[in-house]
């Protein structure tokens, strides 16, 4: 995915939604061989919705100054806040300013931020209030004038889905969705994106409905779906480990390969979530978008290229070729969290937190088996687990290999010889760790398992972006290979439902002991076929 | 912790690496580089703590090698900082008298094994890096034309003995303005007739976005002369007017277009360490410089009549 906009170039009005006004070949200045210039998004303006949430104030904000500290940021770049809020422009620039020097990856400048805050703007208002959202498109097209952001507009949605329909026709009404007629003199359309957050629905039929609505007002190609997971440094580097390197793609399959282990846990329980978490589960909230996307992306074939289409083509095949475990009761596990000790402090159980109603049956702990019906991957099962209140936070992808035909040493010798392992760190620590065997030093023959580590190391990753600058100015500049299509959505969720179908059908979550490594039928799953998950 | 080594070899300094990373618990790094430096007392200060900065970035062994009292006896001595500033090990080498003229013999066998080296001058360039016994050990070769006393004579010296590897921080200090002007003319424009780059008088960094711009864009460029800081504008003559982005003081500048309300965008003046990582992250040639480099020495930059009283004006067409 460095392969830069090789998705985005291409014969120009026919798809205005993913025409860069960056990176257009006629340009001279723009050489292939010039990498140190870097992709800048072009004139625009971004209006955002919900700008009163956590992510907007902790991540998006935030790493929308990152971007303008980075010179990433077009001259006269906007944000517009729209929020149920009594504020002025001057309060919500305030607003801003608290939460980029708070949270700002990048040094605090203060010309950047003038820069910055001089294009920022509110706009009071309900969403279903006609009258605030024609003060919207009033606002935008002033900044079209006084700014000179080319009528291109990003509207962000960090809002509960519900509130999508009213929005996106608002949207509508209001003019603000049409990017209107190319212009007579240079035969260029200004660009409408829509940004969405997860959940992307709670099931198929949900899913589908969200993007009907969305689909109605927005074609597909604007549309950017948000995984902050595929913005991040380590999982993009999964393309780089595989594809650009001889040594693991010969054993990247069912003849090495024994099993591979997603794992993303978190020590944390479910907070102030509740409203939304109660009721969706660790399944919905992770498994169905992350750990599928880590799990496409583990084990597609190679794409042809890096463009957009010919990446999702691939992970929607892997997809496509997943297949459930016959016995739902023995191929998944879930848990609830029970009151217990993590990290030192006492906790509650889920049970116990507050608005979740006691005889909730949603599950924070949850594990499946999935099998891949491809020639690569035949009979190598793909564990994916995930939860909340476990021992610690972390996220890794792990190829467990087979172990060796044959031992030309003692039984005695490779006693404590494990299986090789080949490692993905998404977090904490992100990295990559191979596990082989090595003998002991002294006099007798004793193999024993020994890591080489490659680690992007804590200062390292102090100055690589984070996962939503990288995502925000794809969106900007129109690049879509890091975001999901509503076919993924789709088939992740044929995926997920029938087991979702038959947990609410036939099974109650197991508790399991905060701070523990999970339920224990989780244990027993693997157990019966003659595995164990990796320490946590 | 610092160790200090006084008339050594670089065998004890690697005995005295490995035990130092013994006893701080193993905890090496992925270093991905051997940065050298080539310094002497004045500027090693500046420089090793721009390099410490910049390893954050790019954890890499830094071998700063200091010149002293070419008349005394050959002596080495070493001070090996591990586990503070920087990620990864800085080891500042001290060469008195003869061996001095053989610095390559102490920095070859310091080399992180398998990783690039990268040889870096931040005072004075030598007049062919790639010929310079520190310059061959490295794939990549940084100098600073802009730290001479006469910046564009050393310039033509460079051009003349670039070879695949050279590069030179005036070049690294034109990035963020070259990517303002790439990202400027992605948008629709008219007609470019010619254009201008208005710089301090010795400003090596203006002189080569003149070339390239000239290059690239195959029109004549005007480079004239203002007070400063740095590049103060750079603009094109087009049939509708000007467009220009022009920077007072070095921090915010303003795009003016034809017809549009003007636009200001920041556009600092970098750090050292910031011009050393952007340096350190492609090891690669870097064709544009040697083309544009290559272009600048060809054609040259001539001085024009000056029209302007304030301004002194140099052409390439």
């Amino acid at each position: 995915m460095t392969m830069p906009n090789a998705g985005t170039r291409g014969p120009a009005p026919a798809n205005p939604g993913v025409i860069a006004t960056a990176d257009d070949p006629a340009n001279p200045l723009r050489d292939p061989r010039d990498r140190r210039i870097p992709r800048v998004a072009g004139p625009c303006v971004m209006v955002m919705f919900g700008v009163t949430g956590d992510l907007a104030r902790k991540k998006l904000m935030p790493a929308l100054y990152d971007l303008a500290n980075r010179g990433l940021l077009p001259p006269g770049f906007s944000l517009v806040g729209f929020a149920r809020r009594d504020w002025e422009d001057e309060d919500f620039a305030q607003i801003t300013y608290e939460s980029v020097k708070e949270h700002a990856r990048t040094p605090f400048r203060e010309t950047v931020w003038q820069q910055l805050s001089e294009g920022v703007r509110f706009v009071p208002g309900e969403f279903d209030d006609d009258a605030a959202f024609d003060t919207l498109a009033r606002t935008v097209s002033q900044l079209d004038r006084e700014r000179g952001t080319g009528g291109n507009y990003a509207f962000y949605l960090s809002i509960p889905p519900k509130f999508f329909p009213t929005v996106v026709q608002q949207l509508k009404r209001s003019g603000l969705s049409d990017p209107g007629p190319a212009d007579p003199v240079t035969g260029r359309t200004s660009w409408r994106r829509v940004v969405i957050e997860k959940p992307f629905g709670h099931d198929l039929e949900s899913a589908r409905e969200l993007n009907a609505i969305v689909d109605a007002v927005f074609p597909a190609h604007s549309v950017f779906r948000i995984d902050h997971y595929l913005g991040k440094e380590t999982v993009q580097n999964i393309l780089a480990l595989r594809f650009a390197n001889t040594l693991y793609e010969p054993i990247w399959n069912r003849g090495y390969v024994d099993h591979v282990q997603i794992t993303m846990s978190e020590d944390i329980g479910i907070g102030g979530r509740a409203g939304y978490y109660d009721g969706i589960g660790a399944a919905r909230d992770v498994i169905q978008n992350h750990l599928l996307q880590l799990l496409a992306l583990t084990a597609m074939e190679e794409p042809v290229s890096f463009a957009a289409d010919s990446l999702r083509q691939e992970k929607e095949k892997v997809l496509s070729a997943v297949r459930l475990p016959v016995d739902l009761a023995a191929g998944t596990a879930r848990g609830q969290y029970a009151a217990g000790w993590q990290g030192g402090r006492q906790v509650l159980g889920y049970l116990e937190e507050d608005g979740i109603p006691p005889d909730s049956r949603t599950e924070t702990y949850a594990a499946v088996r999935l099998m891949l019906d491809t020639r690569r991957w035949a009979g190598v099962p793909f564990y994916l687990r995930t939860g909340k209140r476990l021992t610690r936070r972390m996220t890794e992808i792990a190829l467990m290999f087979q172990r060796a035909p044959h031992l030309p040493f003692a039984a005695t010798d490779t006693k404590e010889l494990g299986q090789n392992a080949l490692v993905i760190r998404v977090q904490p620590d992100e990295g990559v760790t191979v596990r082989f065997g090595s003998k002991v030093p002294g006099g007798a023959m004793e193999v024993r398992d020994v890591n080489m580590d490659f680690a992007y190391g804590q200062s390292f990753t102090e100055s690589s972006p984070e996962a939503y600058e990288r995502l925000i100015l794809d969106v900007l500049i129109g690049d879509p290979p890091l975001f999901p299509r509503q076919e993924e959505v789709e088939l992740s969720w044929r995926i997920l439902d029938p087991i979702e179908q038959f947990w609410a059908e036939n099974t109650k979550p197991e508790q399991y002991v905060s701070g523990s490594p999970g339920p224990a039928s989780a244990d027993a799953m693997m157990a019966r076929d003659g595995r164990a998950w990796r320490r946590l | 912790m610092t160790i200090d080594l006084t008339d050594t070899t670089t065998g004890a300094i690697s005995n005295a690496l490995t035990e130092a990373r013994r006893r701080l618990g193993g905890m090496t790094m992925g270093m991905v580089l051997t940065l050298i430096i080539v310094t002497d007392e004045e500027g090693q200060y500046d420089a090793i703590r721009a390099a410490n900065e910049a390893a954050r970035e790019h954890p890499c062994r830094i071998l700063a090698m200091i010149t002293r009292r070419p008349k005394a006896d050959s002596r080495l001595d070493a001070e090996i900082r591990v586990g503070e500033a920087s990620p990864g090990e800085t080891i500042v080498l001290r060469m008195y008298g003869p061996l001095g003229q053989h610095a390559d013999s102490v920095a070859a066998p310091l080399l992180v094994p398998d990783v690039p080296v990268v040889t870096w001058w931040p005072d004075r360039a030598p007049e062919v890096p790639a010929a310079h016994p520190l310059g061959v050990l490295a794939q990549r070769r940084v100098t600073d034309s802009a730290a001479a006393d006469m910046p564009q004579a050393v310039l033509a010296d460079l051009a003349r003995a670039y070879r695949p590897g050279d590069t030179d921080f005036g070049w690294t200090r034109a990035t963020a303005w070259r990517s303002l002007l790439a990202a400027t003319l992605d948008q629709p424009h008219p007609k470019l007739e010619a254009g201008e780059v208005q710089a301090e008088q010795e400003n090596p960094t203006a002189d080569l976005i003149a070339s390239w711009l000239n290059l690239k864009l195959d029109i004549p460029m005007r480079r004239t002369v203002s007070g400063g800081p740095g590049i103060t504008r750079v603009s094109f003559d087009t049939s509708d007017g000007d467009i220009t982005i022009s920077r007072l003081d070095g921090r915010t500048a303003t795009l003016s277009w034809p017809g549009r309300p003007d636009r200001m965008v920041a556009l600092h003046r970098r750090e050292t360490a910031e011009l050393l990582a952007e340096e350190l992250r492609r090891l690669d040639p870097d064709e544009v410089y040697a083309e544009t480099l290559r272009r600048l020495d060809t054609r040259g930059i001539e001085t024009a009549p000056v029209v302007d009283p304030e301004a002194d004006e140099r052409v390439i067409s």
